[in-house]
């Protein structure tokens, strides 16, 4: 369990950072790959050479390149456009009294974690939740619904925007941004993968059997179950990797928090709040999930423990958060 | 060869050299930064609060002394000059202002009013700003101070002549004091 005082921002910052290109290679890597084995198995060209004879241009492997580097680009600039425009979310209007106190405490975290002030939007919803998003601090944005607003007291509003700061300053929105954009890309690509595959399927067979099949049986066999498995599985690994990357920056965003207001226990009670309205934040899409303070989907899974849960939960439990919290206010009175 | 090894040493100094005095004038720059933040809370609060007093003065008849405690408190505070002197203004102002609001909860006419809720909203934000900035503030001039100390920074320093920053402290006392003069206001 993170320690308050062993939080180290700059040594995640750097991880963030560097696991955000990361997957943005690894997602632009499969992709190629899924085109490659198109070009392989469809048309019998190898554009490498490592199992077949390469000849002819490799079509397929060069789009899946195009595109999916596309994609990533795309994720990385307009990815929180992206999400927030999916959730229906607001800039929060100037002037409006019923938003000042929301307006005052971005304002104020902002001062604390010595960032850019975020743009601030609503999401209007009644459920409580939040979450924040951008590609980095200096183009940064902090949702928050209107359940939120109406269920929290200034302290716990506080207390939400800046455990929404943390991730702001950890580079957490980037990494979960890209995520998010390449889940719904992944989504997309897999299906036009699984169409493609029966269309080629139709042509490309025949011109398989007549050409290829020259002495690189098993090896093509087992490629072939690759590709196949990975044009399936994506959509559903995309998502536990969001999952797994995202789990174990909540403790930490709820860490650092605690840090900019010193007042872990308000952190605890909002978290105890949003967690009695448990009903699912409907604004919020799947595949942004694992960007919000609390998983909007509803989802019991979050509430359990132990290795399946920890699979597939967006989340930790939220009684575990409200316990290191507990535990934190306990050591700063001490 | 001895050339050789001299201009690299040379070199390696120099560019310590360099690289420290920039590392200390981005700090002081910092600092500076740091308390133009609080400086720009602080003058907010000022302004905020002839306000507020003028908006509760006819509501709150019977604590005419309170209220000019807190306009009193609020000119010494403008006058302030320093870091220490400011942080010790300050904290009284913050002192009274918290009695005030304490105060607030024996008008319900009071709670009723929304220009004076945004008033106190207000000054709550302002209040909350100068204290996280006061955190910042404090952070980058420790920074500031200890980068100036270590060895052999500590001779860049002085050769290029960089001073201490000020901590802006506030007594705890007066921060803590203040439920306990609602709970007497009440016998």
């Amino acid at each position: 369990m993170p320690d308050l005082t062993s939080v180290n921002i700059y040594e995640q910052q750097r991880r963030n950072i560097r696991l955000t290109i990361l997957i943005m290679i690894v997602f632009v890597l499969f992709f190629t790959f899924l085109g490659y084995g198109f070009d392989l198995f469809f048309w019998g060209n190898d554009p490498l050479g490592l199992v077949g004879e390469s000849y002819g241009f490799p079509l397929a492997t060069l789009i899946a390149l195009i595109l999916s580097s596309i994609f990533a680009g795309y994720g990385l600039q307009s990815g929180a456009k992206a999400v927030l425009s999916s959730t229906g979310a607001y800039l929060v209007p100037e002037n409006e009294p019923k938003y000042q106190t929301l307006r005052n405490v971005v304002g104020e975290m902002k001062i604390a974690s010595g960032l850019p002030m975020p743009k601030v939007y609503i999401i209007p919803d009644p459920d409580p939740n939040a979450f924040a998003t951008g590609k980095n601090p200096e183009n940064s944005h902090i949702a928050v619904t209107e359940g939120l607003i109406e269920k929290l007291n200034r302290e716990e509003l506080q207390a939400v925007v800046a455990h929404e700061m943390s991730h702001i300053k950890n580079y957490d929105i980037r990494l979960m941004t890209i995520i998010a954009a390449l889940i719904g890309a992944i989504a997309l690509l897999s299906e036009f993968a699984i169409r493609g595959m029966r269309f080629g399927g139709l042509s490309g067979n025949r011109k398989r059997s007549s050409r290829g099949g020259g002495g690189s049986g098993p090896i093509v066999i087992i490629l072939l179950i690759i590709w196949i498995i990975g044009i399936i599985m994506a959509p559903i690994f995309s998502r536990l990797l969001a999952m797994a990357v995202s789990r174990r920056r909540e403790y930490l965003a709820d860490a650092s928090a605690s840090e900019l207001t010193r007042n872990p226990l308000a952190l605890a009670k909002a978290l105890e709040k949003i967690e009695k309205a448990a009903e699912p934040t409907k604004s919020i899409k799947k595949g942004s999930a694992h960007l919000c303070i609390v998983n909007p989907l509803g989802l019991k899974v979050n509430e359990r423990e132990g290795s399946f849960a920890d699979l597939f939960a967006t989340h930790p439990p939220i009684s575990k958060r409200i316990l290191a919290l507990k535990s934190m206010a306990y050591h700063l009175k001490g | 060869m001895e050339l050789f090894i001299f201009l690299i040493l040379v070199v390696v100094i120099s560019g310590y050299v360099i690289m420290k005095y920039n590392t200390l004038i981005t700090l002081r720059n910092q600092v500076e930064n740091g308390w133009k933040q609080i400086d720009v809370q602080l003058k907010r609060r000022h302004d905020l609060i002839p306000n507020l007093v003028n908006t509760v003065k006819g509501y709150m008849e019977f604590e005419q002394d309170t209220l000019k405690q807190v306009i009193a408190a609020r000119n010494a505070a403008v006058n302030a000059k320093g870091v220490k002197d400011t942080a010790v203004k300050e904290g009284e102002l913050s002192g009274v202002l918290t009695r005030l609001f304490a105060l607030f909860e024996n008008y319900p006419n009071l709670k009723a009013n929304q220009n004076v809720m945004q008033l106190q909203e207000e000054l709550t934000s302002t209040e909350n700003k100068v204290s996280f900035a006061r955190q910042f503030y404090n952070d980058i001039a420790m920074k500031f101070n200890i980068a100036q100390e270590v060895f052999p920074a500590n001779i860049i320093a002085k050769v290029f002549s960089f001073k201490r920053a000020e901590l802006f402290e506030v007594t705890v006392a007066e921060e803590r004091e203040v439920p306990k003069v609602n709970l007497s206001l009440k016998n």
